[in-house]
């Protein structure tokens, strides 16, 4: 780490002007990156109550759509697990990624962040720095869903490496579409608006898709979008290494869907949030 | 003196507008190195907007501003390598204790973690925060809160600091202890430009300053300079007795060798007074003539009346100047 930008306190003897930092390179924004990262972590000690969704949401959600939907669609219960986990899975840490957006319009608001942009730091690292910390929130709700799973008689085909795997592939996708989120907390001037539109967004991803219920049970025109929805392709890659322990062509479709997320809206929320200042 | 050194701060034109309204209209500004600038006006007269333009925090709609020769618009990684801004709403989080925000901030800054909590353990003493250092702000008050602020300016010595109205709302005490601080790090050598609502906090601490009204700069001098443009104490007396206003107003005349005016209905005097420290022997001269006080008292200009002498208007804080207000909060 260098320390290019701390100005050496010789200014009484020094003619000439302070030096200055020119520029910020990659290892400081990562740096940068990881140290605001670490600042979200110290946040969630003083305030665990703000885990209360993804300890909650994971507890209902899966006991719920499992008891409702188990008998109808699979016959029984136990042959619905293989269907429904995963797709709770995605379905709570998708939606524990709307908060990100919402937290992030909130902490924008108050004056710490006006220190943030007087700071010689790269742009993007309070907002990677707030992402990179709810992944957390995404481990917590992986964990939870996939315990009540267990308890509920879940018996993943892929073993230990298959649920991991499938967990962090999950965790991953979410970092990618809390991006989305988070240009909404930039765009939006208050917090119940970004949970509202964001709400209005995650609704048709998770429903019209493969998560609850066969796609074949659906009319032609849903299952047009519901084959090209990303989230189908998410659980269906989870489905794939949590029951078989198969990596296949779907995990690689999640990955770069959420690769092409990153790569689109991370430049777009940080120029955003940039002209906003 | 070095010629070849840029200015701490030389802005020329600076203009920002929300909207309709313009907060900032042409404002030019030089800060020489090493001085304390003070730049005093009322509430929304522009000076916080002109302080984030300054450091970045705002980009300007219209002029040019350098701080120590580098661009504000074009080149804000090295101005903000330079400068440490500590605002009107404290900018640290209010969900850290005292540390947990030092050490961010100065990790941030690319200390490493041993120097982080080296210099953040250095920074609690000096700033008296000791005490504190493990609870969380919320149970803070301003003047810690102000304090912190103030702290986490000063982790990368920066050689120039922004102070935005640093004593609004503080109670005198934390007031003078905040003013004890601003001198030593003057003394430290660091250029400092404050913005104060009070003609007294811009005499105290800066060597030069400006004068600056609904985005506007309208009177830039010493503060000696600036007192003199506004003219001198007023005293005004009021007679037990009515009827001896007369002899009063003549006794008056000749001791201080100036105009008094009578307000003849309330028994009323007011002179303008040069040197408040005769007081005592008027009251002595009118004792000994057996003239009874009611009240008396001897008032410095206020910035209401700087402001009427300079502008021909009065401070005029409800109406535009707090809407102008509201506006730089939402936009900020």
């Amino acid at each position: 780490m260098t320390t290019a930008t701390l100005v050496p306190d010789t200014r009484s003897t020094h003619p000439g002007p302070p030096p200055a930092a020119r520029s910020i390179s990659l290892s400081e924004t990562v740096a940068q990156s990881i140290t605001m990262a670490h600042r979200g972590l110290i946040k969630l000690k003083h305030n665990p109550e703000q885990l209360f969704d993804v300890v909650i949401q994971p507890l209902i959600f899966t006991v719920m759509f499992t008891y409702i939907f188990g008998g109808a669609i699979s016959g029984d219960v136990k042959s619905y697990l293989p269907i429904i986990i995963p797709g709770i899975l995605v379905q709570t840490v998708i939606t524990a990624s709307i908060v990100t957006g919402t937290q992030l319009r909130e902490d924008m608001d108050k004056g710490v962040f006006d220190r943030f942009k007087s700071l010689p730091i790269a742009r993007i690292s309070p907002l990677a720095g707030a992402l990179l910390s709810d992944m957390v929130r995404y481990f917590i709700a992986t964990t939870i869903t996939f315990a009540m799973g267990l308890a509920m008689g879940y018996r993943p085909g892929g073993g230990v490496i298959g649920v991991v795997t499938a967990g962090l592939l999950v965790m991953v996708c979410a970092f990618a579409i809390s991006w989305i989120f988070a240009l909404m907390g930039v765009l939006m001037n208050k917090a119940s608006s970004v949970q509202g539109i964001s709400m209005l967004i995650l609704f048709p991803l998770t429903f019209m898709s493969n998560a609850f219920v066969p796609s074949h049970t659906m009319p032609g025109w849903m299952q047009a979008f519901v084959n090209v929805n990303p989230v189908s392709h998410l659980v269906t890659a989870v489905r794939d290494l949590a029951n078989d322990g198969h990596f296949g062509i779907q995990v690689v479709w999640a990955l770069l869907g959420a690769a092409i997320i990153v790569a689109v809206m991370a430049p777009l929320t940080v120029r955003t949030y940039m002209r906003k200042t | 003196m070095n010629l070849s050194v840029p200015p701490a701060i030389e802005a020329v034109g600076l203009v920002k507008r929300f909207g309709d309204a313009t907060a900032v209209d042409g404002v030019s500004l030089t800060v020489p190195t090493g001085s304390v600038y003070g730049v005093l006006g009322p509430n929304g007269a522009g000076k916080t907007t002109t302080v984030r333009m300054l450091a970045t925090l705002l980009r300007p709609d219209g002029g040019q501003a350098r701080v120590f020769g580098h661009d504000v618009v074009r080149e804000p990684t090295a101005v903000r390598s330079l400068v440490g801004v500590t605002g009107q709403y404290a900018s640290v989080d209010e969900d850290l204790t005292a540390t947990e925000n030092l050490m961010i901030f100065s990790r941030l800054l690319g200390l490493s973690r041993s120097d982080a909590r080296r210099k953040s353990a250095e920074l609690l003493e000096e700033f008296d925060l000791v005490e504190a250092a493990t609870k969380p702000l919320k149970n803070f008050s301003g003047g810690m809160r102000r304090r912190l602020d103030l702290a986490a300016s000063l982790i990368a010595h920066p050689p120039l600091l922004f102070l935005d109205e640093p004593t609004t709302g503080l109670d005198p005490r934390t007031r003078a202890q905040m003013w004890e601080t601003i001198r030593r790090l003057v003394a430290e050598g660091s250029t400092v430009l404050l913005t104060t609502q009070y003609l007294d906090e811009a005499d105290q601490l800066a060597d030069r300053i400006a004068v600056i009204d609904r985005g506007k700069v309208i009177a830039d001098g010493t503060a000696d300079e600036l007192k003199a443009s506004v003219g001198m104490s007023a005293l005004q007396l009021k007679l037990v007795d009515k009827t001896r206003v007369e002899q009063t107003r003549s006794l008056l005349a000749e001791s201080l060798g100036v105009e008094v005016a009578i307000t003849p209905e309330a028994g009323r005097l007011t002179a303008p007074l040069t040197d408040p420290s005769v007081t005592p022997e008027l009251l002595i001269r009118l004792r000994e003539h057996g003239i009874a006080v009611d009240e008396i008292t001897v008032s410095k200009p206020s910035l209401d009346e700087v402001f009427l002498t300079i502008t021909g208007h009065g401070t005029d804080e409800s109406d535009s100047a707090a809407a102008e207000s509201d506006t730089e909060r939402s936009v900020a």
